[in-house]
């Protein structure tokens, strides 16, 4: 495959508008942070001259070289371990992780150390890595690669974690948590690399630390994120046409969570539905239930429901069709919602 | 084989010495010559700083025995392997301790106080790593040999950058700590081959003192653990840790070929600890008293003071002014023990994330009215 032509400077790209696929803005956002700050570094499997399996680091490292774009040996815990000390030396490291599944091996790392040493040293030691991991399923791959591990990191403090869903997001996002001083795990939703959307790279998306409300509506909430955002909104369509009003939100960031713009929108409709694509057994999902409940108790008319994967190892994808959250699914929690009302809700 | 791989020979499994056991001088035809100019004022300097490392862990063995301390990690007869070590480095070559690297820590000038932090449990690290240029006491096992691998690629990076931070040089070695037990896990490994891929200029330090808590050495390696860094591609040797001038020669000659650009090297210093893995394990039910005997014959600061008094440079009143500082700093250890200040959970909050995090805010928040709420009760009776 041919090569991309470096961009020859960053203020040429100023106040642009540019449509890319989502993996390409990522790697806009990263080709721009690279140029900004000599001291931000990529590191990870195979992201040098193969551009990464998801060819998301495509180019960077003919334009940067072998030094700020570097081929790490096949070793997860070594990717964020040695990421670890180079922060401590004052550089911005990037790390990818190939896929999902292969982020345990550097589990340790990330939750014993990468996530604790700010707090360890009273703040004296900050470690500002980005930890890059394409997760999710749907591409019909083997074991190991369509895993949603989100839970498993939202339980540990001093992490960050954030999840794009469109290429505008994705942009500013990336680079958001690249300039952050706290360590932050970008989980890249790997079904949507290929899903074009505009860039405005004059104009900064919200806040990534922020949820959004996408599509206004007035009957029943519906909060996901990453992979799944495009299928609450083709879902919201489908009850549009029903004559459901659905509102749907985009979580964006799981850690710290937004649960005041998810809150206020329940309270507002009176109704919740979450979807992921993780397990709901021990979910995000459940964290967000459980925080909305708790501030708009009495504006529910029917409790938060799930939506999300079954308390499984994730099935070989000739049966993910029946395994992830689809419209349908979502909008059989609709209807459930509703459904509690009609049943007896008070409201 | 292609060039980008090297081929090394095998460390002598028989560890280099200087000092006998007996407290004579041992020749050797490479490392002789890196004490034979030491001034008496170094020789002497080496002395003082076992010395008063060994008192500073009878008093804090005994604080932890009259609970002033959560725990407490003896390292009581690994005193010439650190003290040797750290005089062979620069005070801008970076260490990565393990949770034992007391003499170290001091020898770069952490106070008793702040090294205690960590054991009295009211702070996770008493010190600004930065400022001793000497990280945190790593207590999960192994993870610092990564932070060191990358601390060193930062190092490369500055270099082929030409950004070196203030009070930063170009030939800075890192000193990766590590011990035998903490050698089987897997990010030992994955350092060193990120250490040999790069050529990083980092010292793996492995003070093998024979037992992990009740776990012998064997159980860890059937082989000597320097012969491990051939596999890696780079230079393993075996040391005598209870030889304060060897640990200190060998360290001075393999900093100084990672300086010139050898990339890593590996040193074995084989000790002992003299006492319990921490002072909550009772090392009688693992242990004979005959192999702890036998290590107390090897004892490194009587070894090192017999051979300081036969040359005439240790005199009774150096002894005794040694031995009045560390009584002294013994007396402010236990001082600052009582005196220490636990962090306040605040500040736990503050430093979670390096800025504001909703979560956090809001739990702290929380608590400032639920305890406020007690206050508001006081005075009132029940």
């Amino acid at each position: 495959m041919t090569k991309e032509q470096p961009t020859a400077t960053l203020a040429a790209d100023a106040a642009e508008v540019v449509a890319l696929p989502l993996a390409k803005a990522i790697n806009r956002a990263m080709r721009d942070e690279l140029a900004a700050d000599e001291k931000t570094l990529l590191i990870g499997e195979d992201i040098g001259a193969l551009g990464g399996v998801f060819r998301v680091t495509d180019g960077l490292q003919a334009q940067f070289g072998t030094d700020r774009v570097i081929d790490s040996p096949l070793a997860e815990s070594g990717i964020i371990g040695t990421c670890i000390g180079l922060a401590m030396r004052g550089y911005r490291p990037v790390a990818e992780i190939q896929f999902d599944g292969f982020v345990f091996p550097a589990f340790n790392q990330i939750t014993t150390q990468l996530a604790k040493i700010h707090n360890r040293t009273d703040g004296a030691v900050r470690v500002p890595v980005t930890i890059r991991i394409p997760y999710g399923g749907h591409i019909g791959s083997i074991e190991h690669h369509s895993e949603s591990p989100e839970a498993l990191f939202a339980h540990t403090a001093g992490l960050r974690i954030i999840t794009p869903s469109s290429a505008q997001d994705a942009y500013w996002m990336i680079r958001q948590a690249i300039v952050c001083p706290d360590p932050v795990i970008v989980l890249e939703p790997k079904r949507r690399y290929w899903l074009k959307g505009e860039v405005d790279l004059g104009n900064p998306a919200p806040d990534a630390f922020t949820a959004q409300v996408l599509r206004q509506g007035t009957d029943v909430t519906l909060a996901a994120y990453g992979p799944l955002v495009p299928v609450a909104l083709a879902a919201a369509q489908v009850a549009a046409d029903q004559g459901r009003s659905v509102e749907v939100i985009d979580v964006r960031s799981i850690s710290p969570l937004d649960d005041e713009t998810i809150a206020v929108s329940a309270a507002k409709t009176s109704r919740l539905v979450v979807a992921h694509e993780a397990p709901t057994f021990g979910g995000f999902g459940a964290e967000i239930a459980a925080r909305v409940t708790e501030r708009a108790y009495h504006r529910l008319v029917a409790p938060v429901l799930r939506v999300g994967g079954f308390h499984m190892p994730y099935p070989p994808s000739a049966q993910e069709g029946r395994y992830l959250p689809d419209i349908d699914r979502m909008l059989e929690a609709v209807e459930r919602s509703f459904a509690y009302q009609s049943a007896g809700g008070h409201r | 084989m292609s060039a980008a791989q090297s081929e090394v020979q095998l460390a002598s499994s028989v560890p280099v010495q200087l000092l006998g056991v007996d407290g004579a001088l041992v020749g050797h035809p490479v490392f002789s010559r890196y004490v034979a100019d030491l001034s008496d004022e170094v020789l002497l300097g080496l002395y003082r700083h076992m010395v008063v490392e060994r008192r500073f862990d009878v008093e804090a063995t005994s604080l932890q025995r009259q609970g002033e301390l959560a725990l407490w990690v003896p390292a009581s007869g690994q005193e010439a392997a650190q003290v040797g070590t750290i005089a062979a480095l620069e005070s801008t070559d970076r260490v990565f301790p393990t949770y034992r690297e007391h003499a170290m820590a001091l020898y770069r000038g952490i106070s008793a106080e702040q090294l205690m932090a960590t054991f009295r449990a009211a702070k996770h690290t008493g010190w600004d790593p930065g400022k001793f240029n000497f990280n945190w006491y790593s207590i999960v096992l192994a993870s610092q040999a990564l932070h060191a691998a990358g601390w060193a690629m930062g190092i490369k990076q500055d270099v082929s950058t030409g950004a070196l931070g203030e009070g930063r040089t170009a030939d800075e070695v890192v000193l990766a700590c590590l011990g035998d037990g903490a050698t089987s896990q897997g990010d030992v490994h994955e350092s060193m081959v990120f250490a040999s891929s790069y050529q990083l200029p980092v010292l793996y330090f492995i003070q093998n003192n024979h037992w992990a808590i009740s776990v012998p050495l064997k159980t860890q390696s059937r082989a000597p653990l320097a012969h491990r860094a051939a596999g890696y591609g780079f230079e393993g040797i075996r040391v005598d840790g209870n030889d304060v001038l060897a640990s200190y020669a060998v360290a001075k000659h393999m900093a100084a070929q990672i300086r010139a650009g050898s990339g890593p090297k590996l040193v074995e210093a084989v000790t002992y600890r003299m006492g319990a893995h921490t002072t909550a394990d009772d090392p009688t039910k693992y242990r004979t008293d005959e192999e702890v005997e036998s290590w107390k014959r090897r004892d490194p600061v009587a070894r090192y003071r017999k051979w300081l008094e036969a040359e005439g440079i240790l005199d009774q009143q150096f002894v005794d002014q040694v031995d009045a500082e560390a009584a002294q700093l013994a007396a402010d250890l236990r001082t600052a023990v009582h005196e220490m200040e636990p962090v306040d959970l605040e500040r736990v909050f503050d430093t979670v994330y390096a800025e504001p995090h909703r979560q956090v805010q809001v739990e702290k928040a929380w608590l400032k009215d639920y305890e406020a709420g007690f206050a508001e009760d006081q005075g009132v009776e029940f």
